[in-house]
């Protein structure tokens, strides 16, 4: 059936990348990024938080410009936001200020349709996508569901062809976001919406196995396309279908799959070694939760990711983000998605507080470059101070600013979990005071 | 209640002064360098009119009131025209914000009531022999009293339109003059209501301080009540300056009820938060709006109008500015250009202020002014501390207790409005009657009208002071020095320090009226820049005028850059509750 369908639009070799204050170009953020989105398909783009699917998807939209490569849509390029494409808001993105009428009517009015007939059009998407009764409410009197649905109405009154879909389900409780789901898949497959074709932005696994007829798995750092999975799994799909849940598992497999080796002298994802990798924020509480649960029976050392994220209520991407710190202090190993505790993560659980910190200062020097050079820094120096802005600096050539604070700050909180170094936030300096 | 958090943005940044500072300083003194100037052959044209036009019969109050609000709107508009023009202007272009902006911060600090006189004959010189121009210097008082405030709050606003609402306008391929109205304008409306009501408040003191302007032998009176004021201070009539105080009362009272409190209200539905939460006040005319069907027709017609007019596909020019498709070396060239031309300017601003200075004023006058300026500063810190002292703790037992909050909140919001200006003539009488030191007694004049910030800032913050932490100070029984020390002042310090900024602000602008007033014949002076000021304008001494406002300025811009700023950027960091 792909084959015949005729595609819509075509993103071919596209790269971006951050650009430095100097104007150069900086971090690649999409490299080489190509896909095609045909007539009648729902195409899911799967990632981890900074993998760059946002911005690929917004490089669809026309928001931004790539840095390389070229966005066709119908035969023509896009290089601004194009009528027929229209996008719909993980924030949901309504005008405070205006009613559930009026925000759905703004794309109408924007391009100059007459009133009447925008009212009319805007009654007729708040007819079909559930809302009515509540035209003349404000975003504010809306529960999170409402409002999504106010975002989709906006998006279909003007007959796009192409539907972007930005994580619009994750800022929503599960059982309304369910029921979002399931609607909007009905009226889909129904036929009933005036578009061709979804493309949806999702770091939920079981969402995109749902929803879509194609997934692209995006590996990050830079963000490519590490793999094509086609879903060929009836409407309306069972959860519990042991094909839904085979193809779930392999998602996940191919997602924990270790990145291949980079070129030497690039040290910038997160699985090296190097001074210049990128942190996630994660709490030492939620490090030493998931090693004790790890650690319990029933697993015992060993899980299936997707088990224990349900086990657990963690979200796929929270739960990664937890795993590869775990896997970067050696306290676990994360492969083929499965995630299993280390003799030192085994012994970190079972120990008591101090011996906890004791065990993970150690592995913070031994496997954290940052941490370990902002320690020597202090060690130097006569003072034992150093200002935090310094690391920043450093930090600043292999990362983007918000990046490198982000990062900073996450090595400040485990080191002083694991009390290697203290921390003044009024002077921003590191100092050696009150460790041991 | 409506306001919880106000941030004064322009506080919120850098806070050592640079080289753009510098700049932006250079520009403006030399600014009124060339008016001073220009000014010096227009005296000739002022109208022939005496005093003859104010009379002080009390039926002449309701039209002299009325004359001086139209004023005070008059002002207003063209602080709206100008916060849409010169803040667009510094948010879309990267180059004009590298002037524009601290120029504003600059002008947000001269006292500008010290000019007047320049002003008066400026526009005087547009219209020759006719009051018009004095009309003008009067309403481009009251505007120099809003439009930087409210430029600022448009700007930060600019800056910060929430990306995805930004992304949904770009999305539907809005134009630049849609996009102006349905986004960044509706975005603004809170904060930028706030600040023109706020704003409007100041703008009452200066209405009355800007309407019996004297510039040298020549005295011209507008007719308002500011008028009304000097000519009872003129004749010594008491009843008449009582007579005053209770219209300027009943005028206070109607803006309060009639526009700052339905416009403050009505502005919350323009806030981005999406939670419900916040308790809204719910005005008496406001809910006359919504619920009268006649009312309500107009108010639907106006907006329907206002949307056809917003979504106009009118070809405004959108601003490319960041977009960075230029060719970068055409760009850099354009820089170059534009530093450049900045470069020149400012040489040419030095020169003229350079020859001004060795022309008509000696170091020791410079040295003198300074010294002035110091007494005037060791005014406003002391007043500013005892008022402190005095205030805080009673604000903060008001502020826990809900149902005398809401009694003396608005009351201390509509003293904040009252122009004090009115009742200096009472202080002075005493003053005169009880022989007091001047040095000491004109003093409490500067705070008089500007501790009522500190009050509803300090009230707003108790009564925003989270339960929880009230309960664990109680539980633990924190009392005494403690109970002030570690739970109540970090939670209002920041609220404290957003009015005391405010106070600080109208004190070094009330000095100048403060320092310096008359009874009939008999002139009450004190030590200080600010009466250096005023007889310099009583004088019609030029050169001393241009003196005394820039080291005024000069100490006002390091003062809040500083002392503020940090205290501010502190309170921001650290002691935020929510």
């Amino acid at each position: 059936m792909e084959t015949t369908a005729p595609n819509l639009l075509n993103v071919t070799h596209v790269s971006k990348h951050y650009m430095k204050g100097s104007g150069e170009a900086g971090v690649p953020i999409l490299d080489d990024v190509s896909l095609t989105i045909n007539e009648g398909e729902i195409v899911g783009m799967l990632g981890r938080s900074g993998c760059g699917k946002s911005t690929l998807l917004r490089i669809v939209s026309g928001l931004i410009e790539p840095s390389e490569g070229n966005v066709v849509y119908l035969g023509h390029p896009v290089d601004k936001p194009a009528e027929g494409i229209a996008m719909v808001f993980q924030s949901f993105a309504l005008f405070p200020w205006l009613n559930v009428q009026e925000n759905v009517e703004f794309g109408l009015r924007a391009q100059g349709i007459e009133e009447d007939e925008a009212h009319r059009r805007a009654l007729k998407a708040i007819d079909l996508i559930g809302l009515d009764g509540f035209e003349t409410a404000y975003p504010k009197e809306l529960s999170g569901g409402m409002r999504q649905r106010v975002g989709f109405a906006r998006a279909l009154v003007v007959n796009p062809n192409i539907l972007l879909m930005d994580e619009p389900f994750s800022a929503l409780d599960v059982l309304t976001a369910e029921t979002l789901r399931t609607d909007l898949l009905d009226l889909w497959t129904e036929g009933r919406l005036p578009i061709k074709a979804i493309l949806m932005v999702t770091h939920n696994i079981e969402e995109a196995v749902l929803m879509c007829d194609r997934i692209l798995v995006l590996s990050s750092n830079p963000g490519r396309i590490s793999a094509e999975i086609k879903v060929r799994l009836k409407h309306p799909r069972n959860r519990l279908d042991p094909e839904f849940r085979q193809l779930v598992d392999t998602i996940y497999a191919r997602m924990t799959q270790r990145a291949e080796p980079k070129p030497a002298g690039k040290d910038g994802h997160f699985a090296g070694m190097g001074f210049g990798m990128v942190l996630p924020r994660v709490s030492t509480n939620s490090l030493a939760g998931l090693m004790e649960a790890l650690a319990a029976p029933p697993f015992n050392g060993k899980a299936d990711l997707p088990v224990i994220a349900d086990e657990l209520t963690l979200e796929v991407d929270d739960l990664f983000k937890i795993g590869e710190t775990l896997q970067l202090l050696r306290f676990a190993e994360m492969e083929s998605g499965d995630i299993k505790l280390t003799p030192a993560g085994i012994k970190f659980a079972g120990g008591e507080v101090d011996a906890r910190k004791k065990l993970f200062g150690d592995h913070m020097l031994s496997y954290v470059p940052l941490a370990a050079r902002i320690r020597r820094v202090l060690d130097e120096r006569s003072t034992h101070t150093a200002p935090a802005n310094r690391f920043i600096q450093e930090l600043e050539d292999y990362m983007s600013e918000e990046e490198a604070e982000r990062t900073l700050r996450s090595v400040t909180n485990w080191s002083r979990y694991g009390e290697l170094f203290a921390y003044d936030e009024s002077s921003q300096v590191f100092s050696l005071e009150n460790p041991q | 209640m409506a306001h919880k958090w106000i941030d004064l943005t322009s506080f919120n940044r850098r806070s050592i002064p640079n080289v753009w500072d510098f700049i932006a300083f250079a520009l403006i003194v030399a600014l009124f360098v060339a008016i001073t100037h220009a000014s010096h052959g227009m005296t000739a044209h002022l109208p022939d009119k005496n005093d003859s036009t104010v009379n002080l019969d009390y039926a002449n109050l309701p039209y002299y009131a009325s004359r001086s609000t139209i004023r005070m709107f008059l002002a207003l508009i063209a602080s709206f025209i100008f916060t849409f023009t010169y803040a667009t202007l510094a948010a879309k272009s990267k180059r004009a914000e590298l002037v524009l902006i601290p120029m504003l911060d600059v002008l947000q600090s001269v006292p500008v009531l010290g000019f007047l006189s320049f002003t008066v004959t400026f526009f005087l010189g547009l219209f020759p022999g006719s009051t018009l121009g004095a009309e003008c210097a009067a309403i481009f008082a009251v505007f120099t009293s809003q439009a930087w405030n409210m430029a600022f709050s448009f700007y930060q606003s600019l800056v910060t339109v929430p990306r995805d609402l930004d992304e949904v306008c770009n999305g539907f391929r809005l134009n630049g003059w849609q996009r102006f109205w349905c986004l960044e304008a509706p975005f603004s409306v809170p904060g930028l209501l706030w600040n023109t009501m706020m704003s409007m408040s100041g703008g009452w003191f200066f209405v009355v301080a800007s309407e019996a302007i004297s510039v040298g032998d020549t005295t011209i009176n507008l007719p308002g009540i500011g008028s009304y004021l000097a000519m009872a201070i003129n004749q010594k009539r008491v009843d008449a300056v009582i007579a005053a105080v209770i219209t300027m009362l009943f005028v206070i009272l109607a803006y309060d009820q009639l526009l700052f409190r339905p416009i403050v209200a009505w502005s919350s539905k323009f806030r981005v938060e999406l939670s419900a939460g916040q308790e809204s006040e719910d005005p008496w005319v406001l809910r006359l709006f919504q619920r009268t069907r006649f009312l309500r027709q107009i108010v639907i017609f106006v907006g329907d109008q206002f949307t056809k007019f917003a979504y106009l596909r009118l070809p405004f020019p959108k601003f490319e500015g960041l977009s960075g498709k230029a060719d970068p070396r055409l760009s850099r060239a354009f820089d170059y250009a534009w530093f450049g031309l900045i470069g020149l300017i400012t040489l040419w601003a030095l020169w003229e202020i350079e020859r001004f200075v060795t022309s008509e004023l000696s170091w020791s006058d410079l040295f003198y002014a300074v010294g002035l300026t110091f007494i005037t500063m060791l005014r406003v810190v002391v007043l500013m501390a005892l008022a402190t002292l005095f205030w805080v703790p009673i604000s903060v037992w008001v502020g826990l207790r809900p149902t005398i909050a809401r009694l003396v909140q608005p009351l201390a919001q509509f003293l904040a409005a009252f122009p004090v200006n009115v009742i200096f003539p009472i202080a002075v009488i005493l003053i005169l009657r009880l022989h007091l030191n001047p040095d000491i007694w004109l003093s409490t004049l500067i705070i008089f009208g500007t501790q009522w910030y500190i009050v509803f800032n300090v009230i707003a913050g108790a009564a925003a002071f989270p339960n929880d932490l009230k309960e664990v100070a109680a539980t633990y029984g924190a009392k005494g020095w403690q109970w002030w020390r570690d739970v109540m002042l970090p939670g209002i310090f920041p609220y404290f320090v957003t009015g005391a900024l405010t106070a600080s602000g109208g004190s070094w602008n009330a000095a100048i009226v403060a320092e310096y007033v008359k009874w009939g014949d008999d002139k009450v002076a004190a030590h200080g820049i600010g009466s250096y000021i005023a007889q310099a304008t009583e004088a019609g001494d030029y050169p001393k005028i241009v003196l005394g406002v820039a080291v005024m300025s000069v100490f006002v811009i390091l003062f809040n850059r500083l002392f503020w700023r940090p205290l501010f950027g502190y309170a921001e960091r650290r002691l935020r509750v929510n």
